[in-house]
């Protein structure tokens, strides 16, 4: 009675399939994809931790792993709402954890990060938290980074020693639980074992010593994926003046310069910008005050100190639109890791007990020349309104030409899955 | 006694971990290691076990552990206040010990005592109506070597009817309703509980008969009666009450439904804040036992077997969501699990179980009692029969009152002498808050549940208050699992503190509704589904609390840059002027 074959409606389309099967399976061999994280093939009853297959299920929301499918269903898995609530969660991921794509290895292969591309998101609407979370480096041959773990909980249900003993498990509960690894357990895993622990991990949080599961850009698992031509980015709509060349001005605030060499990046086409652009302030130019008003600013970097705000500020008042290029820019990137220690402690590392400080150093700089460090490194977007995002570190040279092109021209010029990169 | 016997039983743990929590006060590293060898499983999975528990503790803990209720009640009674005076006079922070090794001070989610606020709880015996002096002195006679047995606090239960005839607040006579049981077929038992018309006393009103039904159809050779006696959301004791004053009653409920589905085990899985009902239910089973109400052959009935055992839980409101109680009682974490089998097809250890509360199971007693007819005429078309209110804050006769289905709120309010109620949280931080002015509403499926918290403040407490205690209590008591749930609460935590901060603008309550809409939309189980409900109800009941504190719309966004480099300019100063 379980084999009936039924039918269903996913988004509208119909669908025969046999019932009682679960509904991401069902739509994905019928090419709707219904994202998800956690989800595994060989486990069931599904983990359900991620909730990122949420789906509205004959009027009600259910995740589509939990789902059976029965006659008659009628399941909406990309109206705007649904899409959107989907979005939140990898948000929510991204806020939650601290997530480094350029510094991680398993960047290109990462779920996760794959999920974020796949859904063009290049900001949180969450504030990161910059929780301080543990580093383990105990075990044997795993190596813990539970800055990145989306507590999926695959490794707990999967990696088992061979008389079945968990190696893995959740510590404590809420917002401070955490995946917990069995150094004696650990131990005993064969060589694949410790692997595979890595390999089911969804994200970079398993990893194996001396085993960099990394590949040469291009070859990894999400730079090949064929089967998303366009990333669904947001609508960038700009007024620009008819009888004069537009006027571009852009700064790095706290950023290592890479976006501004990725600018450089376009190549040929930088002639081309040249041609149809005017720059104002800006280190390509080396004009250092707005002499006009201009209509886009770009920034780089994220916000350390007063004075970076103090840029970010004017560039609001100068600029009509504001383009963040770049990770830290949008969330504060790289700089952004010394917003999980203490900034006491941050100062008396760099000043005071460094194996570059002075012997007996005992003042931190401070002085009217330069700026004053602020409690964190935030978002530009916590300072001013951005408007346009560019993710990316640095932001990929082709990304940065079609948003350029696409203010310029008018019409919205596609983003490649290829061109839409955390790292 | 642990040392001599092997602990092999995974089912038991809890018992285990309580014994060695009991035993010196916390968890020691060789204790998990021994633990987890005995058990034959891994020291993380025993870590991971207990770590779930806010009970159980692994860093040494002082002769007396006090906990002491943070709820909101206990707040509005002097919340502050009572833990200065722990602090002042124990001489140890909340969240450690103090150097002599005496006295170790937690902040706990409610316990059960709102209706005798602030109360801790200090090595799990009660101390009511806390305040200052009250603390010095208990303090004082601690530390003197005086015994917690003489001076803990009777708890006290306040009990009103207001109905004429009660259903479950009516005298107990013990074995009534199970000799009306007897002259029945199970299947006649489900008849008369579906024709009353009951439904779940826990939260989620499921219509009782027809769980039983669902139980009494899946054929198994074992199946399990469970009674929730987590009792965990804040602003409820009515369960506490029934337990301390009819104990008999909700077991007879019990064996009536092992009876009704084809059980024969029952267990009572009791909160941790409960531990002095044990003893008394333990008296209760035993006589139940001596006089042939349990055990083989109840009441003479062939081959009709039950007994029941209490399991004690650790400090987790989650452990009351009925397929978290079960993963606990395996003796996992006690997250909830999918819904993909409900509990009465696969169940404890994968069995057919039924899980009801406390005044469920007291109410199918009495309604065996008084026959169906009498309990359905109560009560309005779609709440039928009558209900428990467990009523605390700003009124003068808090307690459990017991009322009809359908009754107005302003007749509960001038039952229990509130005079300026403002915001009443009905149904407890899960539930939905009203004003004080819409007393015209009745109690009832058709306009508003309530599970039996009922929570009222006066216009003098300020609901950002209110709103931030709730807030925190989810953030606390998420088990983790979802990421809705997990980040995002966290997250709305940290956005209504900085709209305290006065650092919102008006536009923050329509981001802080979306997100509450997704997380209640997207999380695994009620504790997130209903974790944002208060939130986003009291931004359309109470809009000018926010108001206060929020900066008008602007086109730029509000950051305080002096604020941002405090720190820097402070630490420099004072290192560099040393
Ligand atoms: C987070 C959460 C906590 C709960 N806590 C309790 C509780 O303490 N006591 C209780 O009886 N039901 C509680 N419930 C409801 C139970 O899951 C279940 O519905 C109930 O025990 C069924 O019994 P009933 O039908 O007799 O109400 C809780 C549910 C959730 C989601
Ligand atoms: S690659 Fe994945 S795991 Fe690594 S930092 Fe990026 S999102 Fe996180
Ligand atoms: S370590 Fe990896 S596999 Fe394990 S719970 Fe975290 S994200 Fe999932
Ligand atoms: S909703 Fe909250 S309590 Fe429920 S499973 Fe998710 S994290 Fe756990």
């Amino acid at each position: 009675m379980m084999n009936e074959l039924i039918k269903l409606k996913i988004d509208g389309r119909e669908i025969e399939a046999i019932e009682g099967r679960p509904l991401v399976d069902v739509a994905r061999e019928n090419g709707i994809n219904i994202p998800t994280l956690c989800h595994f093939k060989d486990i069931y009853p599904p983990l359900a931790t991620c909730r990122i297959c949420t789906c509205n299920i004959n009027g009600r929301i259910d995740t589509a792993c939990t789902t059976l499918v029965r006659d008659g269903m009628e399941v909406d898995v990309n109206s705007p709402e649904i899409a959107d609530i989907r979005k939140a969660i990898v948000e929510m991921l991204f806020a939650e954890g601290n997530h480094n794509c350029p510094g991680c290895s398993k960047s290109g292969n990462c779920d996760l990060q794959h999920r974020g591309y796949e859904m063009g998101l290049s900001i949180s609407r969450f504030p990161h938290l910059f929780k301080e979370r543990p580093r383990d480096f105990g075990p044997e041959r795993i190596y813990m980074e539970h800055n990145r773990c989306v507590l999926c909980k695959r490794c707990i249900e999967l990696i088992k020693t061979d008389d079945g003993k968990n190696v893995f498990s959740f510590q404590n509960r809420g917002h401070q639980a955490l995946v917990g690894i069995d150094y004696e357990l650990e131990k005993q895993l064969s060589d694949e074992k410790v692997l595979e622990a890595r390999d089911v991990c969804p994200v970079g949080a398993i990893l194996v010593k001396d085993k960099s599961g990394a590949a040469p850009f291009g070859g990894r698992k999400f730079d090949l994926d064929k089967s998303l031509k366009y990333v669904p980015t947001t609508d960038l709509k700009v007024e620009l003046p008819k009888d004069r060349k537009p006027v571009i001005a852009t700064t790095s605030l706290a950023g290592c310069f890479g976006c501004h060499m990725s600018i450089l990046d376009i190549d040929d086409e930088l002639i081309d910008i040249i041609e149809l652009v005017e720059f104002n302030k800006s280190p390509l130019t080396d004009i250092k005050k707005f002499s006009k008003r201009c209509d886009i600013g770009i920034i780089e970097g994220g916000v350390a100190n007063n004075e970076n705000a103090e840029v970010l500020k004017a560039f609001r008042e100068k600029c009509d639109i504001l383009v963040g290029l770049g990770e830290c820019s949008i969330w504060g990137g790289l700089p952004a890791m010394r917003n999980t220690v203490d900034l006491e402690d941050c100062l008396e590392e760099a000043y005071l007990h460094s194996v570059t400080s002075e012997p007996g150093a005992k003042i931190i700089p401070r002085s009217q020349d330069i700026p004053q460090l602020f409690d964190k490194v935030y978002s530009t977007n916590d300072i001013v309104k951005i408007d346009y995002f560019i993710p990316g570190c640095p932001p990929n040279a082709d990304h940065i030409w079609k948003v350029i092109k696409t203010v310029l021209l008018g019409e919205q010029i596609p983003i490649a899955y290829q061109e839409f990169k955390y790292d | 006694m642990a040392a001599n016997r092997l602990r092999h039983d995974r089912t038991q743990i809890l018992n285990y971990l309580w014994e060695l929590q009991d035993e010196k006060g916390y968890i020691s590293d060789s204790d998990v290691r021994r633990l987890s060898g005995e058990l034959n499983f891994s020291v993380v999975e025993v870590e991971g076990i207990l770590s779930f528990y806010h009970f159980f503790h692994r860093k040494p803990t002082g002769k007396f552990i006090i906990y002491l209720n943070d709820s909101m009640v206990s707040e509005v009674k002097g919340f502050k206040k009572v833990k200065e005076a722990f602090e002042k006079e124990t001489g140890a922070k909340f969240g450690g010990v103090d150097p002599t090794g005496t006295f170790s001070l937690f902040e706990t989610s409610c316990i059960g005592l709102s209706d005798q606020e602030p109360a801790a709880l200090i090595n799990f015996e009660p101390f009511t109506n806390l305040n200052p002096k009250k603390v010095k002195r208990i303090i004082e006679v601690l530390r003197n070597g005086g015994e917690l047995e003489d001076i803990k606090d009777e708890v006290v239960d306040h009990t009103y009817s207001l109905t004429d005839d009660p259903v479950l607040l009516r005298p107990y006579k013990i074995g009534a309703a199970l000799k009306k049981m007897l002259k029945l077929s199970p299947q006649a038992v489900i008849d008369i509980v579906k024709a009353s018309g009951l439904s779940g006393m826990g939260g989620a009103f499921f219509p009782t008969g027809v769980k039983w039904q669902f139980c009494r159809r899946n054929e198994s050779f074992q199946k399990y009666v469970i009674c929730n006696a987590d009792e965990g959301e804040p602003g409820t004791f009515k369960d506490r009450v029934l337990m301390n004053q009819y104990p008999g009653r909700m077991i007879e409920g019990m064996i009536i439904g092992g009876y009704a589905v084809g059980a024969s085990k029952g267990i009572i899985y009791l909160r941790a804040e409960y531990r002095y009902l044990k003893a008394k239910l333990e008296e209760t089973l035993e006589k139940f036992r001596d006089i042939g109400l349990l055990g083989e052959n109840v009441l003479g009935k062939d081959g009709f077997d039950f007994d029941i055992r209490i399991q004690i839980g650790a400090g987790a409101y989650i452990c009351g969501e009925e397929t978290a109680l079960i993963e606990s009682l395996e003796g996992e974490r006690g997250g909830p699990r999918t819904k993909v089998y409900f509990p009465v097809e696969k169940g404890l250890f994968n069995k057919p179980t039924i899980v009801n509360n406390v005044e469920t199971f007291s109410a199918v007693a009495s309604i065996l009692e008084l026959g169906a007819e009498n309990f359905n005429s109560r009560g309005t078309q779609g709440s039928k029969g009558t209900k428990l209110l467990s009523i605390s804050g700003h009124c003068k006769k808090p307690g459990v009152y017991e009322i009809e289905w359908g009754t107005k709120i302003k007749d509960v309010l001038k039952a229990c002498g509130a005079r300026d109620a403002n915001y009443i949280q009905v149904s407890g931080p899960s539930g939905l808050p009203i004003r004080g002015s819409e007393d015209e509403r009745t109690i009832c499926t058709e306009d508003l549940l309530c599970g039996g918290s009922f929570m009222i403040f006066d216009s003098k407490t300020d609901v950002l208050d209110i709103l931030t205690n709730f807030s925190n209590f989810f953030i606390n008591e998420s088990c983790g699992l979802c990421t809705p749930c997990r980040a995002g609460n966290f997250l709305v935590g940290e956005k209504l503190s900085r709209i305290r901060k006065g650092l919102e603008q008006e536009k923050v309550l329509d981001e802080i509704a979306s997100w509450s809409k997704i997380i209640q939309e997207a999380s695994r189980c009620g504790l997130g589904k209903t974790s944002t409900k208060f939130l986003m109800e009291s931004i359309e009941k109470f809009p000018e609390v926010f108001k206060e504190k929020l900066v008008k719309d602007k086109k730029e966004k509000e950051f305080n840059v002096t604020e941002a480099t405090e720190r820097y300019l402070k630490y420099t100063e004072k290192i560099n002027k040393s």
